[in-house]
């Protein structure tokens, strides 16, 4: 393989510095801003919204009865990381997170088409890539927003029967780091399952077959052999979740990913996904009657 | 800025066809269609399914053709800088979900790169063009049919295009409205630009436009000047209704010539409709006829140089497109 020569070199470095930047700066921030009424205005974001008050409601819900007969909290709260690592994990990851950015995510493009409004996009002077990237951090900030925000209150109100006093031990004792970890991790789910879901929205007309596919394969990895585990995004987030799980006596144990390897793969298939999502759009055609 | 732009004196001011197909699974959209299109006002015509639309979304690159190639002012129409330099006002009557009239128009605008004070400026002149600055801050969702038509139009020509395509832009509009929307793009063509409109209201199409394209069965049947293309159907005779004070004088006169097929009396006997398969050579007759024997000529109109004409006679049907 032919290294470039310095010419090529100044002359690669020369055509990122003329690009338009700034025009893709204020049309990625107009992207954004449309994309964001669309989400409060239509039924967009109503589904992800949904999931992602659900768990909140079901937790205030038992606080709620708890308090009302007086009975504190079930376990101790050592316990109760535990199982709130376990809630996190097999709820919150692989079903509220998931489907909200199923729902979100596929419809970003999938949307306009049913909705017949693609072609005002395609009939702006905005790249396919642009759009691409556009669209994809408008529905990141969206899941982001709705998961972190029902995660951190999730984890919140499990520890509230507890006591004042106990949750902000335990916030001090560790605590805060494990609320911030789980942030954390559900931000990267958001950023790793939008792009796969972006991506197949854009590949396929009804992407619900292939998400329940995805779906099956991100619930048994746990059992699949290690170098297989690494083709899934729940791997990598298992990874850096701060308490583990106890996957049971079907699971194949594999090597954890160091943390920062597994948020670099994630960025890094995250964007790849991104890549093709562009490619393909660029040969979409704008044609209603088929829908 | 907001990006390099496009017109440029190499770029050359047409759109080109060449030899398009587009075909929809296995039904045809446009066949083997060679046109282009120049500055002025070019009129799209035809029954439904004749491939107007197409050609409006080839030429704006909202479709690929299966063979053969557009060209728009040289590029290729799905070029993202072309964009700048077209506006398509399609038949979809749909929006995005929760915008004002003002918003929507502005929004489009924001994704040319325009600041916001600027983008602000012209989506109230775009608005107040089409006659709906007292509605603009009110959602769409909320507008008749007549508005949701008038701000789909302030959104094409708001970032001033030199290409404006309008797939059926009278649809829903009052008398009044349609007279500005035709002032509207007869300024635009005016000021150099390419109007190209689809519709079916061939009597508008008829006043409006400068060029008229028909097309049947996704072929292009005649492509022209109203006037050249009725002159070249040679299967139909040149209809002409001559008003003067000798009718039958002169229809001795003229039924003698080769190129005349037929010559009727009008109701009223002060007029006759002839027949004539060579326009030219009629007219020079009229003139000599009129000298030498006398005849005091009042009118002489040509009964069927229209576009309902020339569609009845290429496309056949009522002379209207349903």
């Amino acid at each position: 393989m032919r290294l470039p020569s310095s010419a090529e070199a100044v002359e690669a470095v020369q055509a990122v510095r003329e690009a338009p930047w700034s025009l893709w700066s204020r049309q990625l921030r107009a992207i954004l801003a449309l994309e964001a009424r669309k989400m409060t205005s239509g039924r967009r974001a109503a589904f992800p919204a949904f999931l992602a008050l659900a768990p909140v409601l079901l937790f205030s819900i038992r606080l709620g009865v708890l308090s009302l007969m007086n009975a504190g909290a079930p376990t101790n709260p050592e316990m109760a990381s535990q199982e709130f690592a376990n809630f996190f994990q097999t709820v919150l990851l692989r079903l509220v997170v998931f489907f909200g950015c199923v729902a979100l995510f596929t419809a970003l493009f999938r949307g306009e088409v049913q909705e017949r409004t693609l072609h005002y996009y395609f009939l702006s002077p905005v790249r396919r890539e642009v759009l691409v990237a556009g669209k994809y951090l408008a529905g990141l900030l969206a899941t982001i927003v709705l998961f972190c925000g029902s995660v951190g209150l999730c984890y919140i109100l499990f520890f509230a029967p507890f006591g004042r006093a106990a949750v902000l031990e335990h916030l001090r004792g560790g605590g805060l780091g494990h609320l911030g970890a789980y942030l954390s991790v559900t931000a990267l789910a958001c950023l790793g399952y939008g792009a796969v879901f972006l991506a197949l929205g854009l590949l396929q007309k009804n992407a619900v077959v292939t998400s329940v596919g995805v779906l099956g394969w991100e619930s048994f990895n746990f059992m699949m052999p290690p170098l297989v585990k690494k083709i899934s995004v729940v791997h990598y987030l298992q990874s850096l979740c701060p308490v583990p799980v106890n996957e049971g006596p079907l699971a194949l144990i594999a090597q954890p990913t160091p943390p920062r390897f597994a948020i670099l793969c994630l960025v890094v298939v995250a964007t790849a996904l991104l890549v093709l999502a562009a490619w393909r759009l660029r040969r979409v055609e704008v044609l209603y009657t088929g829908e | 800025m907001t990006g390099p732009p496009v017109r440029s004196g190499d770029a050359p001011l047409e759109i080109v066809f060449e030899d398009v197909s587009k075909f929809y699974g296995e039904v045809l959209g446009v066949n083997r269609v060679t046109l282009t299109i120049r500055p002025g006002i070019t009129s799209l015509v035809g029954p439904n399914g004749a491939g107007k639309s197409t050609l409006m979304s080839l030429m704006t690159g909202l479709l690929r053709p299966t063979n053969g190639r557009v060209r728009v002012l040289g590029r290729p129409p799905y070029d993202a800088e072309l964009m700048r330099q077209v506006g398509y006002c399609t038949q979809h009557d749909s929006f995005p979900p929760g915008l004002t009239g003002r918003r929507f128009v502005e929004s489009a605008l924001a994704l040319h790169g325009m600041p916001r004070s600027e983008a602000r400026r012209r989506a109230g002149e775009a608005l107040e063009r089409v006659g709906l600055t007292g509605a603009a801050d009110r959602r769409i969702g909320g507008y008749s049919k007549g508005m949701r038509q008038r701000v789909r139009l302030a959104h094409t020509i708001a970032h001033d295009p030199l290409i404006t395509v309008l797939d059926e832009p009278l649809n829903g509009l009052d008398p009044m409205a349609r007279a500005e929307v035709i002032a509207l793009l007869r300024d635009k063509a005016a000021s150099g630009g390419f109007v190209i409109v689809s519709s079916h209201i061939l009597h508008e199409v008829d006043a409006l436009s400068d060029r008229i394209v028909i097309l049947d069965g996704g072929c292009v049947m005649a492509d022209g000047e109203i006037h050249t293309v009725r002159g070249e159907i040679r299967a139909h005779p040149l209809q002409v209704l001559i008003r003067c004070n000798r009718p039958d004088l002169l229809a001795a006169s003229v039924l003698a010539q080769d190129h005349v097929v037929e010559v009727k009396m009008h109701a009223d006997r002060r007029g006759l409709l002839v027949a004539t398969r060579d326009a030219d050579r009629f007219y020079l007759l009229l003139n000599r006829v009129a000298l030498e024997d006398g005849i005091g000529i009042e009118s002489v109109t040509p009964a069927d140089d229209d576009v309902h004409a020339v569609y009845r006679y290429l496309v056949g049907g009522d002379g209207e497109p349903s």
